[in-house]
């Protein structure tokens, strides 16, 4: 299979500074993402893992500057996003959406479903008003609802079909790439699995790539061609799923598979049961972040950070390990 | 296993009363709880499970909430019956419960150790420093290496795997028979759940304590119980031992559920799902509550009468008109 490049993403760096003392002088910095560089293709899911305070949130926001980027480039379709104003960007920003865990948290209470759904067709001057209708039943019989759900208020919605509605919405632009963040972590597995189902679908009508942010080790394994394993604002590991699956290579990305646990009472798992917690990212660890809590850990991991390596084909990792 | 259950429910029903609506939140459960055993009560969200598990130490708000039926028996006394200064000797001293966010429970103004060692001093009369000691020696156990440290820090200074170790210290210090562990792990990292999950384990061992433990985790399930109910609807819908629940699973929802769960083990490339969604409490069908969802062939009965929980071998029951007995 011939793989056109959709996204690349290059030494990415996202910074939150800290602010403090009296004059509310930057003091330091949160380094919420820190040097990450990677490829999306044309039509695939990528998987994005990660624990709380990994950064994949903050990655997958700044790649499309709805936080503005620190240091790095992200190509879209070969085109450099971090050159355009913040005013052309909303318009380059229509080929990419987003879908949140609860898309509703940012949207108008008083708007309808189908104004709701319509909103971004007319942010970018889509269609003419009939048009759009039309579009809005499409879209809504699209994600499984039905065109009299149009009328009715989010309030009026159950998470499931929240999350319906999100992604009708972030498809009535036709964009190529979905980034979508934790989309079904809230919601009960039955309904989960709905959800799912419904995104493979739409990916395959509309040949979407998607960038699958989430913290489900086993659901981003259902979606995912390829997976990424974030620790402390880096990229500890990439693979493609099977690979990373079955034979992870940094130490947190054993540790973090070896966590999850299998619904099958009969199998008990050799279990890495990592010490302590996540340091913070205000003042990670020095050379190998992941060095504190592994095991493996020798003194040039104390003090040389690891480089992202291609250790073989489309399987890179951080580690001093592998060398 | 042993003949006496440590705690037995019998056709409990709690029910809510708001806007005029009564809400059948928990409507008919009976089950027992053996010593040393891990019961899971599963299911999602909306089914009674935590309402069930707050019944039990008789925490539930009221109003708008209120035990309408039932017997709560627990150690040979039914704790429904027990005036309320009765319960509170029960409560945290043989009773213990565990919540998903440990700062519901853990008080902002106090340090760690003020709050372990108010259970140790008010229930097992220790003076100010033997309790201390204690609280130390418990610290270590759930697994903080600066014991003596944290002893004297507030919540706000942990991390919340670390306060949900000091909240399951604090569960553990007058070693109940019981603990009640709501959600324990939902809110925590995979790495964290990990380390919570295993020291669940080894205090279990050490104490034989009985767990009952809440989750819509079928992965923390199959890990973690001996026995497992199923829970929609406000009643249980299916019970057996872990093993028949996750390999001959009865019950449609049962089933729903365990082939709607992506799993690290298999490939499938799509996911069964359930049609539809949890009904709303106020608005269960008249029949069996699980029939509008219901994948397999219907029988015309299930949309009119309400099925019982029947034993149809070795401790499995299940709710449901396809696994009726034949009443010879």
């Amino acid at each position: 299979m011939k793989q056109t490049v959709l996204v690349e993403v290059k030494n990415l760096k996202k910074y939150f500074p800290i602010k403090g003392g009296i004059l509310k002088r930057t003091i330091g910095h949160i380094k919420a993402v820190d040097d990450v560089s990677f490829t999306m293709y044309k039509g695939e899911t990528l998987g994005i893992v990660g624990e709380s305070g990994s950064g994949k949130s903050t990655m997958g926001r700044t790649m499309i500057r709805l936080y503005e980027p620190t240091e790095g480039e992200v190509f879209f379709e070969g085109d450099n996003l971090f050159k355009y104003s913040r005013k052309e960007m909303r318009r380059v920003r229509k080929g990419m959406q987003m879908v949140f865990q609860d898309p509703f948290a940012s949207l108008n209470p008083r708007m309808t479903i189908a104004e709701l759904i319509e909103e971004p067709m007319v942010v970018h001057k889509l269609y003419d008003r009939s048009e759009r209708n039309e579009k809005v039943k499409e879209l809504l019989n699209k994600v499984g609802l039905q065109a009299e759900y149009g009328s009715l208020y989010p309030h009026e919605f159950s998470g499931g079909q929240r999350q319906r509605v999100g992604l009708a919405r972030a498809l009535s632009i036709n964009p190529k790439l979905i980034i979508a963040d934790e989309p079904v972590s809230a919601l009960d597995v039955s309904v989960q699995a709905q959800v799912i189902n419904l995104m493979k679908d739409l990916q395959d009508e509309f040949e979407l790539t998607y960038l699958f942010i989430a913290h489900d080790l086993s659901v981003v394994k259902h979606l995912s061609d390829r997976v990424g394993v974030m620790y402390l604002g880096r990229l500890v590991e990439l693979a493609n799923k099977k690979d990373l699956y079955s034979g992870p290579v940094h130490p947190y990305t054993q540790a973090l598979l070896s966590a999850v646990p299998v619904p099958n009472p009969r199998l008990k798992k050799e279990r890495i049961i990592l010490e302590g917690d996540i340091p913070s990212p205000a003042n990670p660890p020095s050379g190998c972040v992941f060095h504190p809590r592994c095991k493996y850990a020798t003194d040039r991991c104390r003090v040389e950070k690891p480089l992202w390596r291609e250790i073989a084909k489309d399987h890179y990792v951080a580690c001093h390990l592998v060398d | 296993m042993q003949t006496e259950p440590l705690l037995i429910i019998r056709d409990l029903k709690t029910y809510f009363y708001t806007d005029g609506k009564e809400v059948k939140a928990v409507d008919g459960v009976n089950f027992q709880i053996y010593k040393g055993e891990t019961v899971a009560l599963v299911g999602e969200s909306g089914s009674g499970k935590s309402v069930t598990s707050m019944s039990i130490l008789r925490l539930i708000p009221d109003p708008p909430g209120k035990i309408v039926n039932g017997e709560i028996i627990f150690n040979k006394l039914d704790l429904l019956k027990l005036s309320e200064s009765d319960i509170n000797e029960i409560r945290g001293n043989e009773i213990s419960m565990i919540f998903q966010e440990p700062m519901t429970s853990l008080n902002p103004v106090f340090t760690i150790g003020e709050q372990i060692m108010e259970g140790l001093r008010h229930h097992h009369n220790l003076d100010k420093a033997n309790a201390r000691k204690k609280a130390i020696r418990l610290l270590q156990l759930v697994g903080f290496p600066r014991a003596e440290d944290i002893i004297d820090e507030y919540p706000h200074q942990l991390s919340g795997g670390m306060r949900q170790r000091a909240m399951i210290a604090m569960a553990m210090s007058l070693e109940p028979k019981l603990l009640i562990a709501d959600e324990p792990t939902t809110a925590l990292d995979v790495t964290i759940q990990a380390q919570i999950l295993e020291l669940m384990r080894d205090v279990k061992e050490k104490f034989n304590t009985s767990i009952l433990l809440i989750t819509h985790d079928l992965g923390v399930v199959a890990e973690m119980a001996d026995r497992v109910l199923v829970m929609y609807g406000g009643q249980i819908v299916e019970e057996g031992d872990v093993y028949t629940i996750f390999e001959s699973p009865n019950h449609p929802y049962t089933k729903g559920l365990l082939s709607s769960i992506p799993s690290l083990n298999d490939d499938k490339d799509r996911l069964e799902s359930i049609e539809g969604t949890v009904p709303a409490a106020h608005e269960f069908p008249k029949g069996c509550r699980f029939a509008p969802r219901c994948g397999e062939k219907k029988l015309s009965i299930c949309e009119e009468k309400l099925p019982q929980l029947q034993e149809i071998g070795n401790g499995h029951k299940v709710r449901c008109f396809l696994y009726e007995r034949v009443e010879a």
